[in-house]
């Protein structure tokens, strides 16, 4: 995580182009075209491209290791599993938690969130308090509707400020005995907000209450440990971090994930099955039913040690150099309400705003016949779109691969979007 | 279009298909957004992927369709849309706003029309087609539309009947 900044650090285009250009040569579809225009992909924080060292490992794990991972005594069964196993402490080691028990393998983030507020229930009784905020993703918000609609807990909200900012000087009156949890994103994939997990962390557990990370938007973007964050468990998706889709990861201090229930039962996950009952299996494996995606796992090892070559501290410096550029230019634009903290190092790798004038929609389309990709709606984040008084915004996002062109590329789209529009 | 709109001839032709001149004059100054004089039956629908809103109202004389207002809070295809079937639908029978709305829904699927019912502005809709995630733009006003007509069918009403009993 910390490996020296060798390709990404003059990414800075307008020093050494030629850097930027060999990142993006390794994903491939970057080469394609959207009608007549080149891709303009500036929707990572739906799901990031995939370089072609992923692709190429989905295609050599299925043409070379197909098996099912701890299952089976041939050749492939053993090679899928040193191959899973070798994934997981591959994630081990990049977040900086115990191997094996601390890593458990799940579908996605959302997944990752469910497992832990589902395999709470039995934990939790009715009054007792999960304190989340008003900038969650639905990921991080419905599961614990629907715990509450079964348990009766009570639901709590970290509100946010003008500047789209966690409004920290409420957090006495919000943590208390109750409190069992709290579960945050690091950064918000509306506002791009960085929120000060290890601060609210350390509130949370003066007051005994575990803490939960959706890092999501975070992991991939910059260097992320969960010793530094001060939290006890962490969601992530493979697939915003240049990895695959259909995996994501619960990572965390071991002694919490054990007193998770299983939410789902079935193969792999049992120590000792009889007519009448069963006994689980040892963490992590207790928590992972059913056969695995092998080659998704052995494919994402491929994305972080592309993370790794380039440097996580270089990845952050060269999203930051995009957003304030973003920024500035959106700015200059006039007419747009940009949403979250103005100063870039305040900022994730996202940018969401709103054109009174245009619609999310309508500019969407417009910029995807210029080969712009941006998302256009609420995100998953309705409750947060209400408090701002808006029902859709447009984010763009960045990646690696992004560049100052691809910035002009979307304010020309939008300049386009209002001569045609408004 | 080009002309019109100062768009160079990078402008796909898609987009000029989607936003044709008279969509945008419906954005632009949308119809049928006037408080009613009374409602009959009403109907309101979402479109959960951003939040829009469109609100169909009724005014009935029997079977008339004596007001219809169209309230759409969202892109230019869907305002445009809720504005066609406005203008469209004013005075017509509840039979005939059915099927004006059934052809729309045809037009948007790409099913053959039946060729009785005359489209009007509607058929510059045609577009849409071209972007499917854009469908659903269109689609809202009508299926909101079609829901107002169930709620007017509901009522069954009769020439003579007292409508403000059933609101």
């Amino acid at each position: 995580m910390s490996a020296p900044a060798t390709v990404l650090e003059p990414l800075t285009m307008d020093r050494r182009p030629a850097s930027l250009a060999t990142v993006r040569e390794r994903f491939p579809i970057l080469a394609r075209r959207i009608g007549e225009h080149r891709l303009v992909y500036l929707d990572t924080a739906a799901t990031a491209l995939k370089p072609a060292a992923v692709i190429e490992a989905l295609a050599h794990h299925y043409q070379t290791h197909d098996g099912g991972a701890h299952r089976g005594i041939h050749t492939l069964a053993s090679e899928a599993t040193e191959a899973y196993e070798q994934g997981r402490a591959r994630v081990a080691r990049w977040l900086g938690v115990p191997f094996p028990d601390g890593v458990v393998v799940t579908r996605n983030a959302t997944a990752a969130l469910n497992l832990v507020a589902r395999g709470s229930e039995h934990r939790l009784k009715a009054g007792d308090e999960v304190l989340l905020t008003e900038m969650e993703h639905h990921a991080n918000l419905v599961p614990w509707l629907q715990l509450a609609a079964r348990t009766g807990i009570v639901l709590r909200f970290i509100p946010i400020t003008e500047r789209g900012t966690l409004e920290l000087a409420s957090l006495p009156a919000l943590l208390g005995a109750r409190t069992r949890l709290v579960s945050l994103a690091h950064v918000s994939n509306v506002l791009g907000t960085i929120n000060p997990v290890a601060e609210i962390a350390e509130a949370a557990h003066r007051v005994g209450a575990l803490v939960l990370v959706d890092a999501a938007q975070s992991v991939g973007h910059m260097p992320v440990s969960l010793g530094e964050l001060g939290a006890d468990l962490l969601a992530f998706s493979a697939h915003k971090a240049y990895g695959p889709a259909g995996l994501g990861w619960l990572v965390g201090r071991p002694e919490i994930l054990a007193e998770l229930e299983p939410v789902e039962s079935g193969g792999q996950m049992v120590s000792e099955v009889h007519f009448d009952r069963a006994t689980w299996a040892e963490l992590p494996w207790r928590l992972e039913a059913g056969t695995a995606d092998v080659a998704a796992v052995a494919a994402f090892v491929p994305a972080m040690d592309l993370l790794d070559e380039l440097g996580l501290g270089a990845v952050r410096r060269h999203e930051l150099r995009l957003l304030d550029h973003a920024w500035r230019q959106l700015q200059a634009l006039g007419g747009l309400r940009l949403l979250g903290p103005p100063e870039p190092a305040a900022r994730g790798a996202a940018l969401s705003f709103h054109d009174p004038r245009l619609h999310p929609h309508d500019l969407a389309t417009v910029l995807d016949t210029q080969g712009v990709a941006v998302r256009a709606g609420h995100h998953c984040a309705q409750p947060l779109h209400r408090k701002l008084g808006l029902s859709a915004t447009v984010r763009a996002s960045f990646g690696v691969y992004s560049t100052l062109d691809d910035v002009e590329a979307l304010v020309e789209g939008i300049r386009m979007a209002r001569r045609l529009l408004s | 279009m080009n002309a019109s709109t100062g768009m160079g001839p990078t402008t796909g032709e898609g987009l000029a298909a989607l936003y044709r001149e008279v969509v945008l004059d419906h954005h632009r100054d949308p119809r049928g957004r006037h408080e009613l004089a009374r409602v009959d039956a009403a109907a309101t629908g979402h479109n959960p992927t951003c939040g829009d809103e469109v609100q169909v109202q009724l005014q009935l004389a029997g079977e008339r369709v004596e007001d219809l207002g169209i309230r759409c809070r969202g892109c230019a295809i869907s305002v445009a849309t809720g504005s066609m079937l406005a203008e469209l639908g004013h005075g017509r029978s509840v039979g005939e706003v059915r099927r004006l709305a059934h052809a729309l829904q045809r037009l948007l699927r790409g099913e053959p029309l039946d060729g009785a019912v005359e489209l009007g502005d509607l058929a510059a809709l045609a577009g849409v087609r071209q972007f499917p995630a854009r469908i659903p733009c269109a689609a809202l006003a009508c299926t909101t539309l079609l829901a107002a007509l169930d709620g007017a069918l509901a009522l069954t009403p009769q020439p003579g009947d007292a409508h403000e009993a059933h609101r």
